[in-house]
């Protein structure tokens, strides 16, 4: 097996050097009982050939959107990745490094975790930012935590438009916590209300969580919302699905978030069939030492060079065990390498000009469906994605684009199924990575589908 | 001998290394001296070529951005120097031996990168219809057939994102399993050994139990009497690494199980070590009722300076109606995908992530399982645990080894041999650094003083723990013969020496901010 270096007489030696006749000595503390004598039924082992045939053969059974015109997104977004980052992260000494334990044969993975939690900061227009989170969804989960520990409260408001998983995901957790979760329905035929969200918001709300663009693609002012939530002394966690978009749009701290969580796919990393991601999670300086996840902080080594290290531990569970701020131990690092050297490469200019490439693409396809009959565009705002009411159940008619080779949309009853009003609409996404000719075969084929 | 070649020095003349000297630009030959990107560019200067569009307001909500966001501007080649160099300042399993205990540091093979690269398994999106991803479906549950053969175990809750998410899964699905018993309030005691991992205690607390630490015997096991004494109809369930961190198997695992189960709890058990008995062992014949897997330790895909992992857990007959959605079913017209509690003929306590889980990493996992085969993972962990072993049998003489009897995958040393040396653990594991290894695992776990817990792998030739073992011995005699001071001062050979942790902590500088002009 060519990845295991000893040969029968290395094993021989060894064994002898440890005072044991067979390999099954080894196992002598094991309950007799419980020792397979033989491998397990399974396949035996493949050589690299043979590997990348089997894995040829499952990838031939997929549509791959880069064979396809894909207007997919919903919180993770097909976005054009430069091969300098792929290249870059593949470099084996960050490839194979563990978490930076050790400063000084560390510092790169240091560095670029410091340059990340700039990055992050600058984006979101908050202070601080940890070293990331496994994706948007328990970022989000994570800051309704931190938010019920920072104010000792057990409520949180979530707006109607957050993404359905990360609704989930934050259910999931607020239960075993006994934090009471509300969260009004929201309507995409109707402009966002506002309203809606702050009529929950009482004395024992620890936080109101906002998505901007919601799941419908609407952009949401979250100062008025924000204002409630601190007349209330709640926090407001804002989300944002779509990294880009902050190009463009005005960063959620510069609105009142007190905490800011995201998904960073959109910067460097592959769609990858839904993971691995990387989560996204910034917030005020005064909340810091509530932060969940790893922190790089600043310092001197020994002969005052500056130099990184991980900070912060005693919130963490290898030092504090029951009483930690989280159980995470691990971060997203090398996804959120791939999105640092992204987003070095973009700089200033390069990120507004992506943003609005992306914005440029979604107001065209919006008025070319605008055109198609059958269809129509619900959004009055958005960034790089749209609702669209459609004559036929959605999810019909996404199945009918795939029989054509187009991935068309998201139906919207594919992330909330209890919706009965939600049944014809789909979600739209145009990015960079669209051409003139995808959209004009998309308008193309929901003119034969409709 | 291990350092030589052909008969020549692979060490210079002499052994010593030139005397470091003060240059102009900061850089010392290699070892270069780089700046934070944020130092660094030009504004206006980008890495990417984008065409320049103009958009108007009309669509974004009165929401422009303003002011800009302060990211420095960079060429490509810029950008490319910057992240080649700081990749220069780490240690990868590439560079050199890892023998970080409890981290299972293996080979991580380059075709399982190229792997999960491929258009049609990189490029998917999570929402795609099921009937055109049907090859992605049927990848996830052949390793989800892999993950149950390999356990012998009927269930697998694919999900969580890593080792640490994998536990909360597993204590959600005991949780959610108390309730539908109707115990929810009377339940609620979680007993962990005082040596187990701190994601244990940290897990359990977030899923609202409350924690009762297991005393350890000298032997390095969970105290079966005291274990026995602090069952009653409160207790929700054990938390057990299997083997232990002290490296050993728990001989009484099966009494364990079947105590656990006659006090009505369920046995969660840490995979963190699955390496040392993967394909000779099978935990569901030791009757546990849950485990993650560290798919990232025991099936290589790559750390990666800290992330991504996957936590898969498999779970029994009795948890699996509780494992959280999503999940992959199977009938006539192919593959399809439960997403939702309301869709699922179950009881799933929820969900734990957005989207499916980890695809690149089921990949790379998936891979690294068909390249060995069945035959060739049980010798894996069979050559694993011989290596640490041969450490054991190699430095038990000069270092202290903490517990007698043969040891599974990792070797845990206590620092009883630097006694009256004035060389901390810390120091010695520091002037590891200096002679090319990553140290161990140091200070962990935490039922002997001073812990050093060295993990070998199966990826590490007799040559490479030769080398390691007469480092290990010279740097025992340096200790041992009144030169402390050469371990404080250790590492001096690398591009930082040691860093004040305390001044970060005290102080945090979190971010860079412009200098103040």
């Amino acid at each position: 097996m060519r990845y295991l270096p000893h040969t029968p007489k290395d094993r021989e030696a060894m064994l002898e050097t440890i005072g044991a006749h067979a390999l099954e000595d080894l196992y002598c503390d094991v309950p007799q009982k419980a020792l397979l004598a033989k491998p397990v039924d399974l396949p035996v082992a493949a050589g690299e050939m043979d590997v990348e045939r089997i894995f040829g053969a499952l990838a031939a059974k997929n549509l791959s959107p880069s064979a396809a015109p894909s207007f997919l997104g919903a919180g993770a977004y097909r976005h054009h990745i430069p091969a300098t980052v792929d290249h870059l992260i593949q470099r084996g000494e960050f490839l194979t490094a563990y978490t930076p334990y050790q400063p000084e044969v560390s510092q790169g993975t240091l560095q670029y975790l410091f340059e990340f939690q700039t990055q992050v900061a600058m984006l979101t227009g908050m202070a601080v930012a940890n070293a990331s989170m496994y994706d948007g969804a328990t970022a989000t989960s994570e800051a309704v935590l931190m938010a019920s520990r920072a104010t000792r409260r057990k409520r949180a408001v979530l707006a109607g438009g957050v993404h359905p998983h990360y609704v989930d995901v934050t259910a999931t957790s607020a239960h075993s916590l006994n934090i009471e979760m509300v969260q009004p329905t929201s309507d995409p035929t109707r402009p966002a209300d506002p309203a809606s969200v702050i009529d929950l918001i009482d004395d024992q709300t620890a936080c109101v969580v906002v998505q901007s663009p919601d799941i419908f693609g609407r952009i949401i002012d979250l100062r008025p919302i924000a204002e409630a939530a601190h007349a209330k002394g709640a926090l407001v966690v804002a989300v944002t699905t779509e990294v880009i978009s902050l190009g463009l749009l005005e960063a959620p701290g510069n609105l009142g978030a007190d905490i800011v969580t995201a998904e960073g796919q959109s910067l460097g990393n592959a769609l990858s069939y839904g993971g691995p991601y990387v989560g996204l999670f910034a917030t005020t300086s005064k909340l810091v030492r509530q932060m969940p996840g790893r922190v790089t902080g600043e310092t001197q080594d020994v002969e005052g060079q500056r130099g990184w290290v991980l900070t912060l531990s005693t919130r963490e569970q290898h030092i504090r065990r029951e009483k930690a701020t989280s159980n995470i131990c691990t971060n997203a690092g090398l996804c959120a390498l791939a999105f640092t050297v992204h987003a070095s490469l973009l700089g200033e200019e390069g990120l507004s000009r992506l943003a609005r490439l992306n914005h440029a693409k979604a107001c065209k396809l919006a008025d070319m469906l605008a055109d198609v009959s059958g269809a129509e565009v619900l959004n009055d705002s958005f960034f790089n994605e749209f609702t669209v009411k459609l004559s036929k159940p959605a999810e019909e008619v996404v199945e009918a684009l795939a029989e054509r080779g187009i991935l068309g949309g998201v139906p919207l009853a594919r992330l909330l199924p209890e919706r009965d009003d939600l049944v014809n609409m789909m979600l739209v996404a145009a990015t960079e990575t669209n051409t003139d000719a995808d959209m004009d075969a998309l308008v193309q084929a929901l003119k034969e589908v409709l | 001998m291990a350092d030589q070649s052909q008969g020549r020095s692979n060490v210079p003349v002499g052994g010593s290394q030139p005397a470091s000297r003060t240059t102009i630009s900061g850089s010392q030959g290699l070892n270069f001296a780089e700046p934070l990107i944020f130092e660094m560019g030009a504004a206006g200067r980008t890495g990417v070529d984008l065409p320049d569009h103009t958009v108007s307001d009309a669509r974004l909500g009165g929401l422009r951005r303003h002011a800009p966001v302060g990211l420095p501007g960079l060429s490509e080649p810029q950008v490319v120097r910057h992240y080649t160099r700081l990749s220069q300042k780490n240690y990868g399993i590439d560079s050199g031996f890892y023998p970080l205990g409890s981290c299972t540091m293996k080979h991580n093979p380059r075709v399982n990168e190229k792997i999960a690269r491929m258009k049609g398994l990189g490029d998917l999106h999570p929402l795609q219809p099921d009937s055109t991803v049907q090859g992605a479906l049927e990848l996830i549950d052949t390793l989800a057939t892999w993950i149950k053969t390999l356990c012998g175990m009927p269930a697998v809750a694919m999900s969580p994102a890593a080792g640490a998410h994998g536990e909360l899964c597993g204590m959600m699905a005991i949780k959610a399993a108390i309730e539908n018993r109707g115990e929810a309030d009377t339940r609620k005691r979680v007993l962990v050994p005082e040596s187990a991992h701190g994601t244990n205690p940290a897990t359990a607390a977030a899923c609202g139990f409350t924690v009762d630490s297991i005393p350890a015997t000298a032997a390095g096991r969970v105290d079966f009497a005291a274990f026995k004494a602090k069952l009653g109809p409160d207790v929700a369930g054990i938390m057990l690494t299997n083997p232990n961190t002290c490296g050993l198997f728990e001989n009484d695992v099966i009494e364990i199980a079947d105590a656990i189960h006659d006090a009505g709890g369920y046995f969660y058990c840490d995979g963190a070590n699955f390496n040392a008995i993967m394909g000779r062992v099978r935990p569901g014949d030791l009757g546990i009722d849950c485990m993650h897997l560290n798919l990232h330790k025991t099936f290589s895909t790559p750390h990666g300076g800290g992330g991504p992992g996957a936590g898969p857990v498999v779970l029994s007959e009795a948890l699996a109606p509780f494992a959280p959605v999503p999940y992959v079913v199977h009938d006539a017209d192919g593959f399809k995908l439960v997403e939702h509690k309301s869709r699922s003929d179950a009881k799933p306590f929820g969900r734990l992530k957005g989207y499916h889980g980890q695809m690149g990493v089921f990949i790379r996992a998936l891979a690294f399982m068909s390249s060995h085969g069945s035959d060739g993972l049980r010798q894996a962990s069979t050559d694993a645990v011989l290596n640490a072993n041969y450490l054991r049998a190699r430095l038990g003489d000069v270092m202290s080894v903490s517990f007698d009897g043969m040891c599974m995958h990792e070797v845990l040393f206590d620092d009883g041999f630097l006694k009256d040396t004035g060389v901390s653990t810390l120091d010695f594991a520091k002037a590891m650094i200096d002679e090319g290894f990553h140290p161990m695992t140091m200070y962990f776990p935490l039922v002997v003083h001073g812990a050093l817990l060295m993990e070998p792998t199966e990826s590490e030739s007799k040559e490479t723990l030769d080398l390691y073992i007469k480092t290990l011995r010279g740097l025992n005699q340096r200790a041992q013969s009144g030169d402390a001071a050469f371990f404080k001062n250790a590492p001096v050979l690398t591009p930082r020496r040691r860093l004040d942790e305390t001044a970060a902590a005290r102080k945090p500088v979190l971010r860079w901010t412009p200098p103040v002009a």
